[in-house]
């Protein structure tokens, strides 16, 4: 007996194996993982288990990052771009306790990247891996309702149907309206659902030096992008997939080049534009960036602003 | 005679070891052509490089069916391996999950495994071929996903045609085998999404 699978504290009796799955779970999944790798954008079915989370709070992704991790790893979980929110937090703590694992906030340290609807924005590197929460991997469910109809057409390269709603789209409004979960064309050869991340990231997936793997704890479904790979947004020549753009920076950090989230600040009207990601955001704000609000949003303390700390503490 | 019938040790740690070799597995297959060394100090039956054993140690058991060569199979590594993975070893190339090919043996074809159905290429064989080296043989230059322009690679102890089967096994997309060359502890991973350019 090795000495993780006894939690400190307890007697002897092992709680758990190590990353809470058992071993023979990890191999499947692993064997799936490969599977996925090898044929990139492909929706490798997997038996996917119960976890102490409900389907649909990132199962999937907690399976491939149990799968894969090890006492080597730093692990960063976000959750729409942010380390601090609900899901993330008790995702970071759940490997954090069944696995002893390192965490961090910051991109660039970590070595797997957990996330549910973002991908960060500062660029990935080589070795990283990032791992997807999906809810729905199939990019023509909703075309389509029937798996049996939906695993013909990627057999067969049939993506007509996704063609025709794009164009009924253009059709209708003048442009494509999807702005999240925009389907991509991977290797030239599969239709795949890039989770709901907002179509601004889409580009980032593009030639990635990082391996991407892909999760759907509640549909059983793995796929994977390897780095350097091509992954395509779906468009057409006279309409060019375009990504979202803002008419005004961050107001904390004053990006410029960043995805936006629109927050509510009181009830007569007044908004403000911040980054989704939050440690891209911190990290700017400590290299002195500051944008319009930034003052404001410090002295409602909802935010931590050290420089203008600094100036209090030194007049 | 007594090395026939005792078999040997698996893992001393299964969880890390197995994890360990498993990312080694993932960087090989992601990365086609990078040389990625699976571990250090294990001792493998007679029959199978190092890197074989440990990969099927990690990836094989009770659902997944192994092709041996038949020596293979009669001998010590078949034995170690229904021991520790309690996986089914098949006749039929195409009946396996995994298979073990000697880079020199003239047979099977490569297109004697299964390659996985339209509907489910990843119901394939993952084949582990064990060479003489994974340098100074006949060099290959590879393209494909994983790999940032082209790439390089020349193992060594690989049956003439090799190369021609491998480039007609990549024709098939998304339909084939992916193939994991090994010699000692290091692996290379050639899946099926990666194209031959050229051999000379």
């Amino acid at each position: 007996m090795t000495l993780h699978q006894i939690i400190p504290g307890e007697d002897t009796k092992p709680a758990y194996n190590y990353a809470y799955l058992d071993e023979q779970t990890k191999r499947m999944i692993r064997r799936a993982l490969l599977k996925a790798v090898a044929v990139p954008g492909y929706q490798v079915p997997f038996g996917s288990r119960e976890m102490p989370l409900a389907r649909g709070w990132g199962t999937g992704g907690i399976q491939i990052t149990a799968a894969i991790i090890g006492p080597d790893d730093v692990l960063k979980v976000i959750d729409q771009g942010a380390d601090d929110t609900t899901n993330a937090v008790s995702i970071r703590r759940f490997f954090e306790r069944t696995a002893d694992a390192k965490t961090s906030e910051a991109t660039d340290e970590a070595t797997i990247i957990q996330t549910r609807h973002r991908i960060p924005e500062a660029p990935l590197k080589a070795g990283q891996i990032m791992v997807y929460q999906v809810p729905q991997p199939e990019p023509l469910r909703k075309l389509e309702p029937r798996e049996t109809e939906t695993r013909k057409m990627h057999a067969w390269a049939e993506y007509g149907l996704m063609q025709v709603k794009l164009y009924e789209n253009i059709a209708r409004f003048g442009e494509v309206t999807t702005t999240y979960d925009y389907p991509v064309d991977v290797n030239g050869r599969y239709v795949m659902a890039p989770s709901p991340i907002p179509k601004f990231d889409n580009p980032k997936m593009h030639m990635s030096p990082s391996l991407q793997l892909f999760g759907a704890g509640r549909e059983k479904r793995i796929y994977a992008v390897p780095p350097y790979t091509s992954v395509r947004s779906l468009d057409f020549e006279d309409h060019p997939f375009r990504i979202q753009s803002w008419n005004e920076p961050c107001g904390l950090c004053g990006a410029t080049d960043s995805y936006l989230d629109e927050v509510i600040t009181d009830d007569r009207g007044g908004r403000m534009f911040v980054c989704s990601d939050s440690h891209h955001c911190e990290t700017r704000r400590a290299d002195g960036h500051r944008g319009a609000m930034l003052a404001d949003a410090s002295a409602l303390h909802l935010v931590d602003d050290k420089q203008a700390k600094d100036k209090v503490s030194k007049s | 005679m007594q090395d026939d019938t005792l078999i040997g040790a698996g893992f001393s740690d299964p969880v890390f070891q197995s994890q360990a070799a498993f990312r080694a597995l993932l960087a090989a297959l992601s990365e086609p052509g990078l040389v990625q060394d699976v571990a250090t100090g294990f001792a493998a039956p007679a029959g199978l490089e190092p890197a074989t054993a440990i990969a099927l140690l990690t990836l094989a058991d009770y659902e997944t069916p192994i092709w041996l060569p038949a020596d293979l199979r009669a001998g010590p590594a078949g034995a170690w391996l229904r021991f520790h993975c309690g996986a089914t070893l098949v006749e039929g190339p195409a009946e396996a999950a995994f298979a073990v090919l000697n880079g020199t043996s003239t047979a099977p074809a490569l297109s004697a495994f299964s390659p996985g159905t339209d509907q489910f290429p990843d119901r394939s064989t993952s084949v582990l071929v064990q060479c003489a080296s994974l340098a100074g043989g006949e060099a290959v230059t590879l393209t494909g996903p994983g790999i940032a322009g082209r790439r390089e690679i020349a193992p060594k102890g690989l049956r003439p045609g090799f190369w021609t089967e491998v480039a007609a096994n990549a024709a098939r997309y998304p339909l084939g085998i992916d193939l994991i060359l090994s010699h000692g502890q290091a692996i290379i991973g050639l899946p099926r999404s990666t194209q031959i350019l050229e051999a000379r």
